[in-house]
């Protein structure tokens, strides 16, 4: 299968990656998917998870990037992404993550209202989540 | 008639503000130039939000349970205005200018009879409301020290929005900012945010022709929609910031601009004076002396 799909993964602040590629794994809400060009038109919501993008199908994916809060847009060819927090997993740096879970899980200690503790506490799962993706 | 003494005074003076308004113009050159990247930076997120936010709500407008974000609460009676500004003076009329436009709006709503609260963010606005409608202001944001207004900026803003709209403390939200037009023209612009204002399809787009019946939804489009309303807000204080953060620079830029020029004209005008008074004095002593050999 050679036709690609035109990706773009987009931040708030920044474009964050555009390529053509074969395909992307999505972890949407409900579930898991592999979108491959000629997907049937879909939007989606995502869970705090790990996107896989292949530039060529099969064998190991090219890109992996961790993304937090958002929604995905597929339209035929194309492929958007918008995510609120995106960390590609290659420019991530182990021990400095585990230091930030570590003080995410202090925040949570310290939290002094409802609201600040569950936000911490999201946080800190999320963070966990994206830990546990890299090892 | 100034001394030679107090004229150099004077003009040293003028000159090491002079230096100093220079440098400030420079900094807010390159400091601009990061701004507006950032601006551009943000555009294509805003931009993908809006078409995917256009053809979603289309179909769920006039449906009975629409989101409250989207289409009000029925409701005109409270109006929150938002007022962002920037943290520190020295930008020309942009602090005012946003100030003086928020203050229209906040009167014209008075005479109707609306209740007006005030939601600032940065310091001048806060400072400048806070003279005459210090009891309207329920919240205000500041980020002292600042580099770089940035998505962290713009989720606090928007939670409290969010929190205030759900507990029904207002029922109309609209913010102010200065859009950025070029380094010399920044407009003061009212945005609405609650009611969502859902931007019409772009012609052409690519969401044209394919319809938003053949469109899947996982989950379904309310709870998309749902989901997505706040995080369009969010956007929108985020797009409003980073604007906001461009037009200050650029106003300072000019602003520093004149200052320098005005400095060179009076450095200029002191210079002329003070070399007139030095030959006024040396043709005083010569004539002394002069007429005292003549006197011999």
């Amino acid at each position: 299968m050679a036709d690609t799909l035109s990706f773009e993964l987009v931040s708030p602040d920044r474009l964050l990656m555009s390529a053509d590629v074969e395909a992307v794994m999505v972890p949407g809400t409900e579930g898991d998917m592999t979108v491959m060009a000629g997907h049937m038109p879909l939007i989606s919501t995502l869970r705090p998870a790990v996107v896989d993008v292949y530039a060529t199908w099969g064998g190991a994916p090219s890109t992996r990037i961790f993304v937090r809060g958002g929604f995905v847009d597929v339209t035929g060819d194309r492929v958007t992404l918008l995510a609120e927090q995106a960390t590609d997993l290659a420019e991530l740096d182990r021990a400095a993550l585990a230091q930030q879970v570590r003080n995410a899980a202090e925040d949570v200690s310290l939290a002094k209202t409802d609201q600040e503790r569950a936000r911490a506490q999201a946080l800190h799962d999320s963070l966990n989540e994206l830990l546990s993706a890299v090892e | 008639m100034a001394s030679l003494k107090d004229l150099r005074n004077r003009i040293n003076s003028v000159k090491s503000t002079q230096k100093i308004t220079r440098a400030m113009q420079m900094v807010a050159a390159s400091k601009l130039r990061r701004a507006q990247e950032a601006v551009e930076a943000g555009r294509p997120y805003a931009q993908r939000m809006e078409t995917v936010l256009a053809s979603l709500a289309g179909s769920l407008l006039d449906q009975p349970g629409a989101p409250g974000l989207l289409v009000g609460n029925g409701k005109d009676d409270v109006h929150l205005i938002v007022v962002a500004t920037a943290e520190r003076g020295l930008c020309g009329a942009f602090n005012s200018s946003i100030v003086r436009a928020a203050i229209q709006k906040i009167e014209l709503l008075k005479r109707q009879g609306k209740t007006v609260k005030i939601l600032t963010v940065g310091r001048k606005g806060a400072i400048q409301l806070r003279r005459n409608y210090g009891n309207l202001i329920v919240d205000s944001f500041e980020f002292p020290g600042l580099r770089q207004v940035g998505f962290a900026q713009a989720l606090p803003v928007a939670e409290r929005i969010l929190a205030m709209f759900e507990a029904g403390e207002f029922d109309v939200c609209s913010l102010f900012y200065n859009r950025f037009q070029s380094v010399i023209s920044q407009i003061v612009t009212e945005i609405q945010l609650i009611p969502a204002q859902i931007p019409e399809l772009p012609a052409g787009s690519l969401n044209e022709g394919l319809g938003l019946a053949v469109y899947e939804f996982e989950p379904d489009e309310e709870t998309i929609l749902r989901e997505l309303l706040p995080r369009n807000l969010t956007v929108q204080v985020l797009r409003a910031l980073l604007e906001n953060a461009a037009s200050e620079q650029g106003a300072r830029m000019s602003a520093m601009d004149n200052a320098t020029r005005n400095a060179g004209d009076l450095i200029n005008g002191l210079t002329l004076t003070y070399n007139r008074t030095r030959q006024a004095v040396i043709t005083t002593e010569l004539i002394e002396i002069i007429s005292g050999a003549e006197a011999l």
